[in-house]
């Protein structure tokens, strides 16, 4: 019952398929090395939080230029998939165009479609244009942006004005062919209709042309759909989870550790009873680290933000830090963070970036073996200690990362295990101890300012 | 607040000063500013006086949670004791950490900010920003905290007082949302800065100056950190005699006639 053609399209799509799934399985792995947190409070909010910043792209729009590009290509990227779904069905059955029966509707997607392909191909040009040409800077410097990051962004819009292009060459030749054979066409394609002459009216090398051009497009996206894993492009499946987990909290409110307060309530009262630390399947209590040292020691929700990351820079161009030149950049806390758990965790299918490119085998930062943890092996305190904690960095995340509750957990390690915070911090908590003021001032002088205010009465 | 709590009374509100506004010279003008507007509107309000202590936001921020936490409970225990709903602060890292942390470890209170409040005591007409000095035309850009702003959204109130002085207000090129930093969070304002080109007070304060023109000018602060890094920014531009520095009660309490 089915053709050759339909079973060797079957094998493809399976094998393109089951390969994805097998490197989603990996990366959802690494992901849950991560500590567990509670994050399914608000269904509603956090459904809404979904609508507006992940499929709104609210947030996009802080910047209008790459806003209005990136719609091009996000929409073109939805729509477009509906005509891969019927990609899929005239491949396994051996159907020509089996959405065609939908009339005026049908005529009207491929309208959309096919506007909304020659936009990607432009938006894509133009994002080729700002990152290789005029440099936008946020996309070209930086310590995080070595050779893969930028190699791998280009590479996205190469892929997808490749495919944008097949998509056209099997649109143009079936459209010619149609119309050579008189028949009825299904569908409207404007801008096939346009250049529905380049390939000649050959029926034999067009049907050919078709027919190549489909199955490159097809084939094209089943690879790239491969590639997303190794790739920061895997934005566009990660974006969608981690807004709906995003912090719904206010901004200001930091993680309070239970632990740590049973600890001084112990301490404070003798008749305290603690409760009996979490045991994990064997019944041993889960001893867990004050703050972050390596990626094991973050939240799913940390490791999933580094999964979603694209690399945008927006983070690091608003960090005042940066800004004035200290080391710090919130977008190579991220990116560290998605590298380190993939030496630590599965490694990626296609590209492993510690392996590619000129910088391949340097490390960023020199360690000793048992050194090489997230912190220290990948992020120097130097880079902790210049964040002011403005959030500046959350606020402009097109995908609500958090890179300052990341920032924050490393730093709490380094105080509360290593007790290694500046000098000057260690002055600063020793007055609070002492004085309960962060400036050496006694306590007993306090209230001294209403001494010195005249209050009429 | 003792005092109160002996002669069996209760205060509508109790102003948390904070470490700055007790112990800051600068920042004790904005406390007395503040205490002024108080008395002025005549409202039963208290202070913990020497009971209070650190809320222990910068051991947070720096991360010594351990620190935090042990500061929070002991204040949590001293505000408890005497029952207190409503707190109304002046510093935005004060008010941040009593609204936003203290309840995680038994501390539920009404906070405000003194932003929040001095726009309710304006709206409410018990401010009326007359009899005083005028700002009148006086151009003058306010500067986010980042603690407030960002942290928890509080963008128009500061703006609202400051709209009441019928002064000339502009907004620097980055604002509410996308304000820039002073440089002061996260513990900054006990360390020195890590290496790099510049200090992040001085290309804020250079942003404030693009816009504040060449006349006599003010940047108006609602924060203790941010008024030090302001201030200093503008004594490194060699600004001062042009451009001061002040908080919005300072504002508002001159305007109405109060500060001496």
């Amino acid at each position: 019952m089915f053709k050759i053609e339909s079973i060797i399209f079957i094998i493809i799509a399976g094998l393109g398929i089951g390969l994805f799934i097998w490197q989603i399985r990996k990366i959802r792995k690494n992901i849950l090395m991560g500590r567990d947190t509670d994050l399914v409070d608000n269904p509603s909010e956090r459904i809404n939080k979904t609508l507006l910043v992940a499929f709104g792209q609210q947030k996009m729009f802080k910047r209008m230029l790459p806003a209005v590009l990136h719609l091009f290509v996000y929409v073109g990227f939805l729509v477009i998939n509906i005509e891969v779904i019927e990609i899929l069905i005239d491949g396994v059955f051996g159907t020509h165009r089996a959405f065609g029966f939908l009339g005026g509707l049908y005529s009207a997607l491929m309208f959309i479609n096919e506007i909304l392909a020659a936009l990607v191909i432009v938006a894509c040009v133009m994002f080729l244009w700002r990152r290789n040409v005029t440099k936008v800077p946020r996309l070209a410097s930086g310590v995080e942006m070595r050779a893969w990051p930028k190699m791998d962004a280009n590479t996205i819009l190469v892929i997808e004005i490749v495919l944008m292009l097949a998509l056209f060459t099997f649109n143009i030749a079936g459209l010619k062919l149609v119309q050579l054979e008189g028949g009825e066409v299904a569908g409207s394609y404007p801008i096939s209709q346009m250049f529905v002459n380049i390939f000649g009216s050959n029926p034999e090398s067009l049907h050919v042309i078709e027919r190549a051009g489909w199955w490159f497009h097809i084939i094209g996206i089943l690879a790239f759909m491969n590639y997303l894993p190794s790739s920061k492009h895997f934005h566009i499946i990660m974006a969608f989870p981690n807004v709906y987990y995003s912090k719904l909290l206010p901004k200001g409110k930091f993680t309070t550790n239970p632990a740590i307060t049973h600890e001084i309530k112990a301490m404070l009262d003798p008749s305290y009873q603690p409760p009996a630390p979490e045991t994990d399947a064997d019944g041993n209590p889960i001893v867990q680290r004050f703050g972050a040292k390596d990626v094991e020691d973050l939240t799913w929700k940390q490791l999933m933000d580094a999964y979603t990351c694209t690399e945008c820079g927006r983070c690091t161009s608003v960090c005042p830090a940066n800004i004035t030149g200290k080391l710090l950049s919130p977008r190579k806390i991220i990116m560290d963070t998605r590298d380190r758990v993939e030496e630590k965790g599965e490694s990626p299918v296609i590209f492993d970036p510690a392996k590619y490119g000129k910088d391949a085998g340097t490390e960023r930062v020199k360690t000793t073996e048992e050194e090489r943890t997230l912190l220290r092996g990948y992020i120097t305190p130097e880079e902790l200690w210049a964040c002011t904690t403005c959030n500046a960095c959350t606020e402009s995340c097109p995908v609500n990362i958090d890179q300052v509750s990341t920032i924050m957990d490393l730093r709490r390690y380094l105080v509360l295990e290593e007790s290694a915070a500046p000098a000057s911090l260690n002055a600063m908590f020793t007055n609070i101890e002492n004085n309960g003021a962060p400036w050496a001032f006694s306590p007993s002088d306090r209230f001294n300012w209403a001494e010195e205010l005249y209050v009429p009465k | 607040m003792a005092e109160m709590a002996a002669n069996g009374e209760e205060p509508e509100i109790l102003f948390w000063v904070g470490c700055a506004g007790a112990f800051d010279d600068r920042y004790k003008r904005v406390t007395r500013a503040f205490v002024q507007i108080l008395e002025h509107v005549g409202i039963k309000y208290a202070v913990l006086g020497t009971e209070e202590s650190c809320t222990g936001d910068p051991a947070k921020r720096a991360g010594n949670e351990f620190l935090f936490q042990m500061q929070a409970l002991t204040n949590i225990e001293v505000l408890n004791g005497y029952n207190i709903k409503k707190i109304v602060t002046a510093c935005p890292h004060c008010f941040n950490t009593l609204k936003n942390e203290y309840p995680d470890l038994g501390g539920n209170y009404e906070v405000i900010h003194h932003s929040t409040y001095l726009q309710q005591l304006i709206n409410e007409g018990k401010v009326r920003v007359a009899k005083g000095e005028s700002f009148q035309g006086r151009r003058i850009t306010f500067h986010d905290s980042c603690y407030l702003g960002r942290a928890n959204d509080i963008y128009e109130a500061p703006r609202d007082v400051l709209a009441a002085l019928d002064a000339d207000l502009v907004e620097m090129k980055r604002s509410r949302a996308n304000g820039l930093c002073c440089g002061a969070g996260g513990a900054q304002m006990f360390k020195e800065p890590e290496p790099g080109k510049k200090d992040v007070n001085i290309e804020r304060t250079e942003e404030a100056l693009a816009v504040l023109g060449t006349g006599d000018s003010v940047i108006a602060t609602a924060c203790p950190f941010c008024m030090v890094m302001m201030t200093d920014g503008v004594k490194n531009k060699e600004q001062e005699e042009k451009v001061k520095v002040f908080d919005i009660a300072e504002l508002i309490a001159q305007a109405e006639g109060l500060s001496r």
